[in-house]
């Protein structure tokens, strides 16, 4: 469940977006420079809007009114950024047990459940500089996860990715939806992305929603346009 | 060697050597601090903290050495409070140190913090949103990703602090034993008659340490002893 209201102006943007979600996934839909990552940097703390409230699963991480912003450190959120962003100077397995480390967290099965999900298991003494781009967004995936997140946050995760590697990931997502049921906000421009992850989609245009959707009302939509074929 | 080199001249070489670890060894912590704040962080003033820093690598020795007796001789006020507890630093081989210090400081933070710049920020903000605090950032993520820089900027400043000369004669003066280095034993072997002997000896070990800091800088600049890690080279974006 999230609350989102944030405004915020960077030289190129002006940034009023506001929308309420208590689904699974959650999508944001829209063309680059809608604002989309900069909503996700709000979630997370890593940018603080000018004004706005954000709450996720009933805390409260940011509140302009009230002076409230938690810090990133604490907000509890999985953030998987598109370049998978992978300590380079460690081997995959300290890459996904850094945020466990971090939160002082020893749980050795919730290692081994990730690990095997997302099949890590032959990459674990690999230095990230060595995985090809879908591994190295597996991994990222599993180090957010490992961190016990509240939420999720998926930046774009495929992109950049050959079609292979994209469809693969894509599998992973879709299983990590299906067993672990961790409430996530994924943003895209891909609609086949929010086709087979998301329950509902915030459509981004310009700093602003321009529209929220069941993800059904969206497939309806983009399937009659023929705007884009669907995986 | 024991041979070739006198008595003296080992006690130079050594003094010299100790002067120079240690001086390094002293300003690393406070260099690391400073080298942090002036990577990271954007505060009033910072153009004059960065000016001051610079003050060593400008002034001539001899005044910074004078400075150092001005602030920390007997006669002066620190100076006097620090006698009360023991603590003297004129006329002493720790008076050295210090000085080599005060000389090597501005090129060890000037590394380091080329180093601390050269982290990808956003590995930083990747650690943060998975939980670690200021600290645990600094030693698992700014700190390994730097050990490069850092171990040149003390090459550096070690062959600094290993050839200083004016401000440790103005601070410390030329006590056998105590306080005269190698480069302060060739300068008074060059005033003594017979003296050049000695001189050519302690000259080619200043020589040969020389090339082994430089060697040392070159290898550890390179990638010879170091993984290549193309991503801490990333330009940086927003976070």
């Amino acid at each position: 469940m999230i609350e989102f209201a944030m405004r915020h102006a960077f030289t190129d943007l002006e940034l009023d977006v506001s929308f309420r979600a208590g689904v699974r996934t959650l999508a944001l839909f829209g063309d680059s420079g809608a604002g989309k990552t900069s909503v996700l940097n709000a979630i997370a703390g890593l940018l603080a809007p000018r004004a706005g409230r954000i709450v996720l699963d009933g805390r409260v991480l940011f509140d302009s009114d009230e002076g409230i912003d938690v810090a990133v450190a604490e907000r509890r959120v999985g953030y998987v950024f598109q370049d998978g962003r992978l300590f380079p100077h460690l081997d995959v397995r300290a890459n996904l047990l850094y945020g466990a480390r971090s939160r002082g967290v020893d749980d050795n099965a919730d290692f081994d459940a990730v690990v095997a999900l997302l099949e890590l298991v032959p990459l674990l003494a690999r230095a990230p500089q060595s995985l090809s781009g879908g591994e190295r967004q597996r991994a990222a995936i599993g180090r957010a996860l490992l961190a016990q997140p509240r939420a999720l946050l998926l930046d774009e995760p495929l992109t950049g990715l050959h079609f292979e590697a994209r469809r693969q990931v894509l599998d992973y997502l879709r299983r990590l939806k299906r067993e672990l049921g961790v409430f996530t906000v994924l943003v895209t421009h891909h609609a086949d992305e929010v086709a087979a992850l998301a329950d509902e989609v915030v459509l981004l245009a310009g700093g602003e929603v321009a529209g929220q959707l069941a993800r059904d009302e969206f497939v309806a939509g983009r399937v009659g346009s023929g705007a884009v074929p669907l995986a | 060697m024991t041979g070739w080199l006198s008595a003296q001249d080992w006690q130079a070489l050594v003094l010299s050597l100790r002067v120079g670890l240690l001086s390094v060894v002293l300003s690393l912590p406070v260099g690391l601090a400073l080298a942090w704040v002036l990577s990271r962080k954007r505060f009033p003033g910072r153009i004059l903290v960065e000016a001051l820093l610079f003050l060593p690598l400008i002034l001539p020795p001899v005044v910074t050495g004078y400075a150092l007796l001005a602030l920390l001789g007997r006669n002066a006020p620190l100076g006097r409070l620090l006698a009360e507890f023991g603590i003297v630093f004129a006329f002493r081989w720790t008076g050295a140190v210090i000085a080599a210090a005060v000389m090597g400081f501005p090129l060890l933070v000037l590394s380091i913090r080329a180093a601390f710049d050269s982290v990808d920020q956003r590995l930083e903000a990747a650690a943060e949103t998975l939980g670690a605090g200021a600290w645990r950032r600094f030693a698992t993520i700014t700190l390994p990703l730097s050990l490069r820089g850092i171990a040149a900027g003390c090459v550096l400043a070690f062959a600094r602090a290993f050839g200083e000369f004016g401000a440790t004669i103005s601070f410390v003066s030329n006590i056998p034993g105590e306080t005269r280095t190698l480069p302060i034993a060739i300068y008074e072997l060059l005033n003594v008659p017979g003296g050049m002997p000695g001189v050519n000896r302690l000259s080619l070990v200043a020589v040969l340490v020389a090339i082994a800091a430089a060697a040392s800088a070159t290898l550890i600049a390179g990638d010879a002893l170091w993984r290549r890690s193309p991503d801490t080279h990333a330009t940086r974006a927003r976070r």
